[in-house]
């Protein structure tokens, strides 16, 4: 079959279809001849590349022509304050990322609970602090001793609040109970995610409400969650900039107040940029491979990795074997 | 299981099939308390009225096939046998206790979250899409009732899992996710789950109706193996040979009633409504 198939009408012999023999000459493995044609021809591709290529060296051209003492940015990237601030920057950060986590999911489950009281508190925690600006928020904690000399919970504790509302202290409850709302609308998102057949087929088992929560519901709607916590995460690695205000010597101010001393400050700027867009960078892939291991087993195939996917690019933007 | 019985009715040997009772069955007549019995059952869903009174009983034991076209609320009346929907009025027992209240002289309670789960423990349920917990294996599907609901250690039920998964046909795919395995394979370890719980009674809600008709054999299969086992059972269905051999009873529900019921040869033979005639013209 294999010799009389170059007799054959061409359909036939490119179709897959042939089942027994293979039909000759190509790749040995593949039971059929590859189609051989041109590939459509992408012009825009390079000519997009010449004026990007044209308007970065614009870009670098005009750097280098400011009054930019570049010697600065990088002995001060190191530099003890700095990498103090940074270390406080990520510090905050999860600590407040933790609280509003467990927070979210607390109102979220409060807010979709039938219980018509503590419908209407997560409610009311999630209209307030997600309805007024953060700055606001950090500024509030901060001053509370303006309005409250002592804080007294009654039989417990009882001290000056000057005392309790350090910086660390009022930038936590600020970020934290901020990020909060913000997670239980996530959270809450993600538990309405789930399939209400699973609640059914927990409940038939014999599972009570909070069980069926626990064990069926909150497991599944994680792969919800997850997403968008990873930018909340990122997102507050930069918001945490925000509680300078508040006189906590994170990695903005940190950066600004050498700035203004050295009177270096848009470089001390670019130093604080750097550390922002390294940590942002760490957490988004680690983000990335959180996601893509909860998306096991849900998905046919994974999304590629950076790595993968710039693999795929390259051999693209060369002309593809098969037209050879 | 293999063998199947050709003429059901005339050898009722391994089990005693009681008498399907008739729409208008009295309460407890008999000696033998019936598993289910349901006594004018309404339902509504806001304005829309489903169960129209439904009066039905199965006794223990007893293959109760409900089959009737799609919209009769066959589905509802299976889902209020467990609670999962809260009937608006009459009464539902199931081995003579009553579902979703409780009675003390003429005033009902209605029993909390933790008592309706309680009495849904003894209640199989079969679900036309499987609702397997696809973040577990199979096998961890079928301890998570017997571990999380009866506190059972995790070694005994694992034992019993594995003999569940057995039973039904698929030990070798314990370590399976959902995901993993075909419909047919699904369902029989849906099948599986509910049998963990020991249950004295369970529904089986369109069990084949998602499959592939390839598949369908194997999950009729286990069920015809249960019936053999002497379950109570009441299966929602559209397979009538199914019915046919297995059925103890036959209902046709339609527009929220009971039509016409009987024993299934009987009913699918000499349809005695013009409803029921027209339904079985349909899908025979």
């Amino acid at each position: 079959m294999s010799e009389t198939s170059a007799g054959r009408a061409p359909e036939d012999a490119a179709g897959p279809a042939a089942p027994a023999g293979p039909p000759g000459a190509p790749a040995a493995t593949l039971p059929y001849e590859a189609i051989r044609a041109i590939p459509v021809r992408h012009y825009g591709r390079w000519a997009a590349a010449v004026v990007v290529v044209a308007l970065l060296g614009a870009l670098a051209y005009g750097f280098s022509q400011g009054k930019i003492i570049w010697n600065t940015v990088g002995t001060k990237l190191f530099d003890h304050t700095v990498v103090t601030g940074v270390w406080h920057t990520v510090l905050i950060s999860v600590c407040a990322m933790a609280m509003g986590l467990v927070l979210g999911v607390l109102f979220a489950v409060m807010r979709l609970s039938k219980n018509p009281v503590t419908g209407a508190v997560a409610w009311a925690y999630i209209w307030f602090f997600r309805g007024t600006p953060v700055y606001v928020q950090l500024l509030m904690w901060f001053n509370l001793s303006l309005i409250f000399q002592t804080i007294n919970l009654m039989p417990f504790y009882k001290n000056d609040t000057v005392a309790v509302m350090t910086p660390f202290v009022a930038a936590l409850l600020g970020l934290g109970l901020n990020e909060g709302a913000y997670m239980a609308e996530i959270v809450r998102a993600g538990i309405q995610s789930v399939d209400p057949g699973q609640t059914e087929a927990a409940h038939a088992l014999g599972m009570t409400g909070a069980k069926t929560m626990r064990r069926i519901v909150l497991p599944q709607a994680m792969r919800v969650i997850i997403p968008p916590t990873g930018n909340e995460f990122i997102n507050m690695l930069k918001t945490s900039s925000l509680v300078s205000v508040v006189q906590y010597s994170e990695l903005l101010r940190a950066t600004s107040d050498i700035g203004i001393s050295s009177n270096a400050i848009m470089e001390m700027y670019f130093v604080a940029s750097v550390w922002y867009l390294v940590l942002t960078s760490v957490f988004s892939v680690g983000q990335f491979y959180l996601e893509r291991r909860f998306a096991r087993g849900s998905q046919r195939s994974l999304p590629q990795t950076p790595w993968q996917k710039v693999r795929t690019n390259l051999t693209t933007l060369r002309r593809p074997k098969v037209a050879r | 299981m293999s063998t199947p019985s050709l003429d059901k009715s005339s050898s009722p040997e391994p089990r005693e099939p009681r008498p399907a009772s008739g729409p208008a069955g009295s309460p407890s007549g008999g000696g033998v308390e019936p598993m289910v019995r349901a006594e004018s059952v309404h339902k509504s869903f806001g304005a829309a009225h489903i169960l129209k009174g439904i009066d039905l009983q199965v006794a223990p034991r007893e293959v109760c096939c409900l089959i009737g076209p799609s919209g009769s609320g066959k589905s509802t009346f299976l889902r209020c046998i467990n609670h999962l929907e809260q009937i608006n009025a009459g009464r539902l027992w199931v081995d003579g206790v009553l579902i979703g209240y409780r009675q003390h002289g003429d005033k009902l309670y209605e029993l909390r979250d933790r008592e309706v789960a309680a009495t849904r423990r003894d209640i199989g349920m079969v679900f036309q899409r499987f609702n397997l917990f696809p973040h577990m294996t199979a096998l961890e599907n079928v301890m998570e009732g017997p571990v999380q609901v009866k506190r059972e250690s995790r070694a005994a039920a694992r034992e019993r899992a594995g003999a569940l998964l057995e039973r039904v046909g698929l030990a070798d795919k314990a370590g399976s996710y959902p995901s993993q395995l075909s419909g047919g394979q699904q369902q029989r370890v849906a099948i599986a789950r509910a049998l963990a719980m020991e249950p004295k009674l369970m529904l089986f809600d369109e069990p084949t109706s998602a499959l592939d008709p390839e598949l369908v054999g194997d999950v009729l299969d286990v069920m015809r193996g249960l019936a053999e086992d002497g379950m109570t059972m009441i299966v929602v269905t559209h397979e009538m040979g199914f019915a046919r051999e297995v059925g103890d009873s036959l209902v046709f529900m339609d527009d929220g009633v009971v039509v016409e019921s009987g024993r299934p040869r009987e009913v699918l033979a000499d349809p005695q409504h013009e409803r029921t005639r027209a339904f079985l013209s349909k899908v025979l």
